[in-house]
């Protein structure tokens, strides 16, 4: 038996959605964080909580790359194929790399299984032979774990629970890690179920002795820490980030957090944690559906806390007239959408940035808003406190864009420390009034934003509401004039913004060049992998990557000036390329892919070789 | 404790310099002026009182009122009052609705408050059709209602706004009208004491698009013999000279004559009883079928039940007490770190 060295390494685990197969993955993700690996996740939900057992739509999926290089995403193809069932092979083989390997536990490849799996009758792909361009290793894990409880006196249902902590503890042995982060975390989880506990410690255990003991011709693989920037660090998930990011641009604002909202998949996650974090003053409020969850948040804000609300793609649609409200009323509110697969309920549980122009456009009237977009899980963090920072600063809905990939995806993340967080400077209007003068709630400051005056304070009672008001007073007005001179004013507020966003840099390459990728979102990670490929091999391609979708930094422009050609991948049919073409009328070209998963950096690679070897 | 002086305050303290623009005749020129004139009474700053509204005519109110106020979006305006007491309990809020605001596309949002019981105030203007848009039939409209959108009649069955908000487990329940301001500002004094969400029917005549609809109890000739005055303790008495009561057979509420009935017998009015207040919202049928039961108005019914906001904000301090004020470099750096 070897130890063989890699650089990086993708784990696919699948099985049925009740085998565990998530935590499974998210176990094995803390440890080599903790080992210092560098890492990137991507859970595959199915789309129904508790489909048909053994079924391809009940296959629940956790890949994770981790390496000794610096890795940006969860992995084009996989090395190595986990599957408890016959579904989860037939649904994840096409992932796997030639040679890659196979663990299958055999229990899973029972006439039923195949069956269930579609596999045509007396067909076992464990057993004619088509597995044979990959390494196979074939485990009765329900068989051992039952063997490994045998007097435990748990029930045989009880027992097969614990079969993901056999393959775990598997799994470390062949990356031979240690399982003490796992076992605390056990001891946590089964704090009031010693039983339990003891349970599922000897079945992680017997996984892990069953490579020391069983004599298999597999060799074990070490993955050395890679060298990233030096630091403490912890793992973060994108919408636990998001959380955290509200909390921290509400604490150094000095507010109240309210939070408004309605469960959709795939935000309902951001919910589950804030409130956890109640004595950080959090309000969540699980409103009756999603228009009185943003009209709550506008009901807060009104009254001076910061009034956060977040859906998905479908909510965001209902909660519409509500942001053209919050717009008019000038108060600041932050509007979080997780974009999932579309149009409609689309795909829930699948990942999708065709919400683009919902948010930039998406309402009645000339109703600008600031939009603003996450690239990675932790990245979540920072640009939901850039959200509140620009709705309290400027008085504005403002939205937050994620999406379904990094919302769920994780990472190390290098995190700040609370005093290296900029204070956000709230001040609420005071009574400065001479006598006779009177409150003028639309007068604005030298960023157009009017004051924040919130009851209780006397002497600046005032009305707002969603008819058009008169500059300054606040009062309603049909004048003609009024009206262009407050739709002009809205519009200059939120365009005057690119003066206190950051410009735009290039991420990967020169300032100048042949092909630009400029991409948004959750394609970073990709479009980062495929541009370090191409450039390594020789390619002149440069990549950008925008945060601030409205306003757009204000050197864009000049920058995309500097390429030939302009390539815009994302995961739509073609929205940021829409409004580049508009703005800078530029002849970009788009890489789309609407499959409700992200690209591959192979995908990107590909495009740029394209893009690059021909003239036009 | 320090003793706050609350200003004297008047009703000419509550008008603002808007003009208010309702039609000349409206019966929402009554309601301001009694919701002018109570305030003063009700022992309340002046900036700690929010108006919020939704759409309609009824909802242009926040913008005659000298409060802060806010006229948001067609049937929303329960919503963002829930967000606003949610988060500062200590304001006064007070809802102004409508029939189609409330019922039609805010009906959501009207249940849900209710069973919340926020403490919040809802005047509900029922004018039994949409003015603003100029007259369609709306939900409290009665069956075969001919209107703009109706030229055959209408086909809804209509709501019965109070039962409905009964059935919502609403914890105070009343009706007043615009054509009797006595009535109206104690119903509005009672409103504003109930701690939890008031829910304050208001028959409002809509002299352009829907007059008349409630003559039959608003006016001297037959006000008497069609309108039902509850008050708590007192027995159910209506009529010319009071000649005529309720008493109840079994769950049936029936009419009699005090010629022909004992007094003793007459049902007894107990706001805090729901059995009674769930029959009382029901007196509910046209004033012209016959064995008509007379409309009542008043408080029907009223409980104390917590309110949301004050469990809403009970959970963030009892969080505070177990775990203490958040952290925010322990929340940032969670449980499992790693340096390099």
């Amino acid at each position: 038996m070897a130890t063989e060295i890699k650089t990086d390494v993708v784990i696919l685990f699948a099985g049925d959605s009740g085998d565990g197969i998530q935590l499974t993955g998210s176990q094995f993700t803390n440890t080599a964080a903790l080992y210092g690996n560098d890492i990137s996740t991507f859970p595959n939900f199915p789309a129904e909580i508790r489909a048909p057992q053994g079924t391809i739509a009940g296959v629940s999926g956790f890949q994770l790359h981790f390496g000794s290089v610096e890795i940006f995403t969860a992995g084009d193809a996989c090395d190595v194929l986990v599957v408890m069932n016959a579904a989860a092979l037939k649904a994840n083989l096409k992932q796997l790399k030639p040679g890659g390997i196979i663990i299958a536990n055999t229990d899973g490849f029972d006439a039923k299984n195949l069956k269930l799996a579609k596999y045509p009758d007396g067909v076992n792909p464990l057993k004619d032979n088509s597995l044979e361009k990959y390494k196979v290793f074939e485990i009765d894990v329900t068989k051992i774990t039952r063997t490994a409880l045998e007097g435990s006196g748990l029930g045989t249902k009880e027992m097969d629970r614990s079969k993901n902590m056999f393959v775990l503890g598997y799994i470390y042995w062949m990356y031979n890690r240690s399982l003490e982060n796992s076992i605390e975390f056990l001891k946590e989880q089964f704090k009031k179920r010693p039983e339990l506990l003891d349970a599922n410690i000897k079945v992680l255990k017997a996984g892990f002795n069953y490579g020391d003991t069983v004599e298999t011709p597999m060799n074990r693989f070490e993955v050395k820490p890679a060298p990233v920037a030096k630091g403490t660090y912890r793992s973060i998930m994108g919408n636990q980030a998001v959380a955290m990011g509200l909390i921290a641009a509400t604490q150094k604002a000095n507010l109240t957090l309210f939070y408004g909202t309605y469960p959709i998949t795939p935000a309902s996650d951001i919910l589950h944690e804030l409130s956890k974090h109640k004595n950080f003053g959090v309000k969540t409020f699980q409103a009756e559906d999603e228009i009185a969850a943003i009209t709550s948040a506008i009901g807060a804000s009104f009254g001076g806390a910061l009034g956060i609300t977040a859906s998905s793609g479908p909510g965001i649609a209902l909660k519409g007239e509500a942001i053209g409200l919050a717009l008019m009323l000038e108060l600041p509110l932050v509007i979080v959408n997780i974009q999932r697969g579309g149009p409609s309920t689309g795909l829930p549980t699948k990942t999708e940035q065709a919400d683009l122009m919902q948010a930039i456009y998406g309402r009645n009237g000339e109703a600008p808003v600031p939009v603003v977009s996450a690239s990675t899980p932790s990245d979540c963090f920072e640009m939901a406190f850039e959200a509140c920072r620009l709705a309290i600063e400027f008085m504005t809905p403002v939205f937050f864009l994620s999406d379904g990939y990094i919302a769920n995806g994780s990472e190390p993340w290098k995190f700040p420390a609370a005093a290296d967080l900029p204070e956000l400077k709230v001040s609420f209007a005071k009574n400065n009034l001479k006598e006779g003068e009177k409150f003028l709630p639309y007068k604005r400051n030298e960023k157009l934003a009017r004051e924040w005056a919130i009851p209780g304070t006397k002497g600046l009672e005032h009305r707002v509401g969603g008819i058009e008001k008169e500059n300054e007073t606040g009062n309603i007005s049909y004048d003609p004039d009024n009206h262009e001179l407050m739709v002009k004013i809205r519009q200059a507020k939120v365009d005057n913004i690119a003066d206190h966003i950051p410009l735009q840099t290039i991420d990967n390459g020169n300032e100048k060049g042949k092909l630009l990728i400029l991409g948004w979102g959750s394609t970073y990670g990709s479009i980062k992998t495929a541009v370090r490929e191409a450039r390594a091999a020789g390619h002149d391609v440069s990549h950008a990557h925008i945060k601030y979708m409205n306003p757009l930094p204000k050197n864009l422009g000049e920058m995309i000036k500097g390429f030939d050609k302009v390539l815009i991948p994302e995961i739509n049919n073609g929205q940021l390329i829409k409004i580049i073409r508009d703005k800078y009328l530029v002849d970009a070209k788009g890489l789309n892919k609407i499959k409700g998963m992200p690209f591959t950096s192979g995908e990107i690679v590909e495009k740029i070789k394209e893009m690059l070897s021909t003239d036009h | 404790m320090e003793s706050q002086l609350v200003e004297k305050l008047s009703p000419k303290d509550f008008v603002t310099d808007q003009e208010v623009r309702w039609c000349p005749g409206c019966g929402d020129y009554s309601i301001l002026k009694q919701v002018q004139t109570v305030m003063p009474e009700l022992g309340l700053k002046r900036e700690e009182i929010v108006f919020i509204s939704g759409i309609g005519c009824s909802s242009r109110f926040p913008y005659y009122m000298e409060t802060y106020g806010m006229h948001s979006i067609h049937g929303r305006a329960t919503a963002i009052a829930s967000g606003l007491k949610a988060t500062r309990p200590e304001l006064s809020v007070w809802v102004v609705t409508g029939d189609g605001d409330a019922l039609s596309i805010g009906g959501n949002h009207l249940i849900h408050l209710l069973r919340r019981n926020f403490d919040v105030n809802v005047l509900m203007f029922n004018n039994e059709i949409y003015g603003l848009t100029k007259g369609q039939y709306s939900p409290t409209s009665p069956l075969g209602k001919v209107a703009k959108s109706t030229p055959m009649g209408s086909v809804d069955h209509p709501f019965n706004p109070l039962a409905l908000c009964l059935g919502a487990d609403s914890t105070f329940v009343a009706r007043s009208m615009d054509r009797d301001p006595i009535h109206l500002r104690e119903v509005l004094k009672r409103a504003n004491a109930h701690k939890g969400t008031s829910m304050v029917e208001i028959y409002q005549n809509c002299n352009v698009f829907n007059d008349g609809a409630f003559e039959i109890y608003t006016e001297k000739g037959t006000k008497k013999l069609n309108t039902l005055f509850v008050e708590q303790g007192k027995p159910l008495l209506f009529g010319e000279n009071g000649n005529k009561g309720i008493k109840l057979d079994g769950f049936k509420p029936i009419v009699v004559d005090l010629a022909d009935a004992s007094a003793n017998d007459l049902w007894i009015h107990d706001e805090k009883d729901q059995v009674k207040a769930n029959i009382l919202v029901r007196f509910f049928n046209n004033a012209s079928t016959e064995n008509a039961l007379p409309r009542p108005f008043g408080v029907f019914y009223q409980e104390d039940r917590f309110c949301y906001e004050k469990a809403f904000n009970l959970q963030v301090q009892e969080a505070i007490a177990n775990k203490g004020v958040g952290d925010l470099d322990a929340l940032i750096r969670g449980k499992n770190t790693w340096t390099i």
